[in-house]
């Protein structure tokens, strides 16, 4: 772009606003092969729609869990100044030291998801609490100066009065912010506020005369020192006249408070601690109500599972992370497998199926679980399935309706058989749920040698912690409305009642009782005790006592329904409509490895441009690759240290030879410093990402700062 | 005058000091005069009193809240201006940025008839903040008299002593006058001054004694002694109240109170327990040690890979380099220094929560170095959950 101007110099040319963003529908994407026949577009809706609820509930959930907190810190919040409105000509208030009240609040260690609970924090004090709620980062307080500025300008817009608005912000400017200003400004607020007509936000805070003001210090950790102790002085000196209430986000221990603060300080303060629920009993909840549920037909395979969970719990932490990856994996599935289509609840799958395409029937065909379901059928429904489009639709029709059948008993059954496990010594099938789902996802979990022994051990219950057991699992049971197990729901019922029974005729077993008084505790040691007590039992051919049988009985019992209803999802047939598998991709996508790309791109650079030219074996150097690329091969095989003269006469060779056939054109002179160049800027590109830089220990050498380069 | 003796307790010698320096209210006084001492030593009280009591004109500025020099200067200005013009009470903002400007607003404030004859006192608290300011600020204020040639004198409150002042290019020598710390019978007078209107001066008296026997091994801090006397004094009632015991039965009221200002020691004064938490335990009557302290709070969670970063950052920062292939040679592949994924990020996220800091310079962007700040029982604890034991590896443990 030109300008009228004669000087030299930079000039800023704003972009052309006429310029329209062309922007393609986001649906579009989801065009693959511009094959309207597959529904994308409906795929998008259903997308859209799945994540939208799943989105709220998790929202809601989240509301839940910190509502205890909340509320235990708006408590604090509103009895911490009123006590000083009250009695402050009384003789202690008058010695005492007036502390800022404090609220240390624990949030742990994923800062990712702090965001989200201090902005419902936020809202939750605005309605219940102040008006005045202000929240800093560190990163905008670098010193007092921006410390106090940046709380005044959010406090400013904190104040609902909009009238005086315009003139508040003549005020911020002119004033240079200080303390004195700030409960200067405050007391103008609030007694203007106070003969008042009653405003909307007034309502709720008009216990006090002067409500008071919060400020939420979000990373309390990466504060520096010094803002934080001097500006805890400052406004403990200025705290009669205004009411100051600290909030502290802490991420990790609240001993970081005595770290950063001296005595001196500290005593300045009061302060109470708030602890948050641990991320890892968030991220079983949400397991519980996203995952572990027929509410959403989405499902996510054994291996999708496991890349999830061990993000969350080897990296870190973060339920926000957790969800994303649920929804890109819910993304991905809705994407890429054209039958996902049909991945609705199930009245509307239904009617979904009867317009469905020929391709996509064709689809269905293909499904291995499908090809292996129609293999398993006699031969002329074979053939009608496979030829016969509309025997097909109603054959998937209730397919489907099996597969919603299978998985509401499923989860049924996984929480009966959580309620058994988990309270076994040493968890053979796992503490979490989470953990017996992703076995039972696995495979066929009665085969595994944890299931045995866990059998083996529930062999060994008490009765007492038996029949709690089975009393949480009818529960379980009883809580869903389906009858497919209404029946082991009655079942379980009448074992209970035989166990009852068992209590009133227990005189009579008291005389054969001492075995099972002996199986009473179930620690590890007695266990193995009791274990070869039984097996000596056995061989002596002892009669079992009645209680012995009935116990028996419940673990055959819950055995069956493990074999009869945990099937791993492979075996029924049109999983892949629910179940996202491509565990690849999503690791791809969230542990994404920027180095091995970048070396992918530089070594390799056919992978990306998809150049016929730059194919090549493996190891030499195509002459006609980007400078870059051969400047990075040839570096490659040089060690700690580059000699650039070297480096440019190999890069000159590998270059010439490409360019042979038009070397007459240009003189060898003009030629050479065209290429001195090139290498020139191709070192310099390499200097910028950063795999050589600049050493004084060597003349014309350049260090190399990556693999094998140390 | 008895009226001033009676409000400034145990500093009869420094307050004639200070009477004598300023003198007449139109004499000339010192041009500078820097107070020091420590903590709660009455360094601000004294010259907060005498000045008022005296009813000299002066202008009173806490340095902490100046963080900047022109919020300083425009601080004393407008405070001087508002003295000088009270009644008619205009409010025009003085705008100033520099120790110049200053200086002639300066002649022209104190230019009103209520200033021009008499000496006006600038009290500058917490004067050590001033050293963090301009160069020329410290200096100018201290031969101030000199630069506006009017009848002033700057009085500097800090706790540091005057040497650490002192710029290196010289400057005016101010009188420097040395507040000493109260001795145990000074504290116990100051304290049982302020008794509480509804129990006699004698029973606060023997109260004070107690809490002084206990605390004044570790606290010689006035306001915090007195903050501590005030929270505990309704335990000290109790039998009283209760009426199991008299006013003077001194050795049952200290039966009772000895014990819980000792729980008292351990717990509010380090703040491990906040006041208003400690006055509801009181309340309750139940047992502080039930109640949950700051410091017993130290676990914290931390992701799998996180721990392992952390533990193989304690070991390089306590091992010497020359060790590492003792310990990890005969054991390789104890601790898989492999691929961590997302390895920077989780160190900076460690950073932030002041696990690890930065030694260094900010700007060495291809070798950031840094070093672990956790304690050993810390790193044990982290060791013990990951089934690591760090103590084999510890040189020290050697």
């Amino acid at each position: 772009m030109a300008t009228s101007s004669v000087s030299k110099g930079c000039f800023v040319f704003k972009p052309n606003l006429k310029k329209r963003k062309t922007s393609v529908p986001i649906e579009e994407y989801f065009n693959k092969g511009k094959n309207e026949s597959e529904d994308s577009k409906l795929r998008f809706e259903t997308y859209q729609l799945i994540w939208q609820q799943m989105k709220s509930e998790t929202e809601q959930l989240q509301e839940e869990l910190n509502k205890n907190l909340f509320d235990s810190l708006i408590k604090f919040l509103q009895k911490s100044h009123s006590g000083f409105q009250k009695n402050s000509k009384d003789w202690g208030c008058q010695i005492k030291l007036r502390e800022i009240p404090t609220a240390a609040l624990i949030l742990g260690v994923n800062v990712t998801d702090h965001d989200l609970t201090f902005r419902s924090l936020t809202e939750a004090l605005q309605n219940n609490v102040t008006p005045y709620v202000v929240s800093l980062q560190a990163r905008d307080c670098p010193d007092m100066k921006h410390f106090l500025q940046k709380l005044f300008s959010q406090l400013m817009d904190c104040h609902v009065d909009v009238e005086s608005k315009e003139q508040e912000k003549d005020i911020q400017k002119k004033i240079c912010c200080s303390m004195d200003s700030l409960s200067s400004w405050y007391m103008n607020v609030t007694q203007k506020m106070d003969p008042g007509k009653p405003g909307k936000k007034r309502t709720s805070s008009n216990q006090w005369q002067s409500p008071p003001v919060v400020l939420i210090l979000k990373d309390m950790e990466s504060f520096t020192t010094k803002v934080l102790q001097d500006f805890i002085i400052i406004s403990s000196q200025h705290l009669h006249e205004f009411p100051l209430i600290l909030i502290f986000g802490i991420a990790t221990s609240p001993i970081i408070i005595h770290r950063l603060l001296p005595h001196a300080v500290s005593s300045l303060l009061c302060i109470e601690i708030f602890q948050s629920l641990s991320c890892k009993e968030h991220l079983t909840t949400v397991f519980d109500k996203l995952l572990l549920t027929t509410q959403f037909p989405f499902k996510l395979s054994e291996k999708v599972l496991q890349i999830l969970i061990s993000i969350f719990l080897y990296c870190d932490f973060s339920i926000q992370n957790f969800i994303k990856g649920l929804q890109l994996s819910l993304l991905e599935h809705f994407y890429s497998q054209p039958l996902s289509v049909l991945c609705c609840n199930l009245p509307e799958a239904k009617g979904r199926i009867n317009f469905l395409s020929d391709n996509q029937c064709e689809n269905i065909r293909r499904l291995p679980s499908f090809r292996r379901y129609v293999e398993k059928q006699a031969a002329e429904k074979q053939v009608a399935l496979l030829t016969n489009e509309r025997f097909l639709k109603e054959e998937t029709q209730s397919l489907l309706e099996n597969l919603q059948v299978y998985h509401t008993n499923y989860f049924l059954i996984l929480r009966c058989l959580h309620e058994f496990t988990s309270s076994l010594p040493k968890y053979p099938l796992g503490r979490q749920i989470r953990e017996l789902y992703c076995t039972c996802l696995e495979k066929n979990i009665w085969d595994s040698e944890e299931y045995a022994s866990a059998l083996q051990l529930l062999r060994m219950l008490a009765k007492d912690e038996l029949m709690t057991i089975l009393q949480k699992c009818f529960n379980v049971l009883k809580s869903s409305s389906e009858k497919q197990l209404g029946s082991s729901a009655k079942r379980i019922e009448e074992l209970l009642a035989q166990f009852q029974s068992l209590d009133e005729a227990k005189e009579e077993e008291d005389t054969s009782g001492s075995q099972s008084k002996g199986l009473q505790k179930t620690d590890l040691y007695h266990l193995q005790k009791s274990l070869l007590e039984m097996k000596e039992l056995r061989r002596t051919g002892k009669k079992q006592t009645k209680f012995e049988l009935l116990r028996e009985k419940v673990v055959n019992f819950i055995d069956g329904l493990v074999r009869e209803h945990l099937l791993p999802p492979e075996t029924q047939p049109l999983h892949e409509v629910v179940y996202f598998t491509a565990a690849h991709t999503l690791h791809e996508h969230l542990n994404a490895a920027p180095r091995i790309a970048l070396h992918t791109a530089l070594n390799n650079p056919h992978y990306y441009l998809k150049n016929e030219a730059l194919k090549s074996e493996e190891g030499c150097i195509p002459n006609v690759a980007p400078d870059i690329c051969i400047a990075y091969k040839l570096h490659l095989e040089c060690s700690r240290l580059i000699n650039l003269v070297d480096w440019s006469e190999a890069f000159a060779t590998v270059v010439t030879a490409a360019e042979k056939t038009d070397a007459s054109s240009v003189t060898s002179e003009e030629r050479n410093e065209i290429i001195h160049a090139r290498f020139i800027r191709a070192v310099s590109e390499l200097e910028l990402l950063g795999f050589v830089k600049p050493t004084k220990r060597k003349t014309d050498h350049v260090a190399r700062l990556t693999w094998g380069g140390c | 005058m008895p009226h001033l003796e009676n409000m400034v307790l145990c500093r009869e010698s420094q307050v004639s000091t200070l009477q004598s320096l300023f003198g007449e209210r139109h004499h000339f006084s010192f041009p500078s005069i820097f107070i020091y001492g420590h903590t709660a030593s009455g360094k601000t009280y004294v010259t907060q009193t005498l000045l008022k009591t005296l009813e000299l004109p002066h202008v009173f500025v806490n340095c902490v809240e100046c963080f900047t020099l022109r919020l300083l200067l425009e601080q004393i200005l407008n405070k001087l201006n508002h003295l000088s013009s009270s009644e008619d009470g205009c409010s025009t903002q003085i705008t100033c940025d520099t120790l110049n400007d200053f200086v002639r607003l300066f002649k022209q404030v104190t230019k009103a008839k209520n200033l021009k004859d008499q000496t006006v006192y600038i009290v500058l608290d917490k004067a050590e903040y001033l050293r963090d300011m301009e160069v020329n600020v410290l200096p100018g204020f201290l031969r101030l008299q000199e630069l506006c040639d009017r009848n002033v004198t700057v009085i500097f409150l800090s706790e540091i002593i005057w040497e650490k002042f002192r710029p290196s290019t010289g400057c005016f020598e101010p009188f420097v006058l040395y507040f000493p710390d109260y001795s145990i019978g000074n504290l116990q007078k100051i304290l049982s001054h302020d008794h509480p209107p509804e129990y006699s001066a004698d029973f606060y008296a023997a109260y004070i004694n107690i809490l002084l026997g206990v605390f004044y091994t570790v606290c010689r801090d006035l306001k915090e002694l007195s903050h501590l006397a005030v929270l505990n004094f309704p335990k000290y009632c109790e039998p009283v109240v209760k009426g199991e015991a008299s006013e003077r039965d001194t050795r049952k009221l200290w039966r009772n109170i000895e014990p819980h200002l000792k729980k008292a020691m351990q717990t509010v004064y380090l703040r491990e327990i906040s006041s208003s938490q400690w006055e509801k335990l009181q309340k309750d009557d139940a047992d502080p040690g039930q109640m949950e302290g700051l410091s017993t709070y130290t676990h914290v969670e931390l992701p799998y890979y996180s721990k392992f970063i952390l533990i193989a950052a304690y070991l390089a920062s306590y091992n010497p380099a020359r060790t590492d292939k003792r310990f990890f040679l005969k054991h390789h592949g104890k601790i898989k220094k492999t691929n961590f994924l997302k390895k920077h990020e989780k160190i900076t996220s460690l950073v932030t929560l002041q696990l690890l800091t930065l030694v260094g310079h900010d700007d060495q962007l291809d070798g950031p170095k840094y070093k672990c700040t956790v304690s050993l029982d810390f790193i044990r604890a982290i060791a013990r959950t990951v089934n690591f034991d760090i103590i084999k590896y510890l040189y020290d443990f050697l």
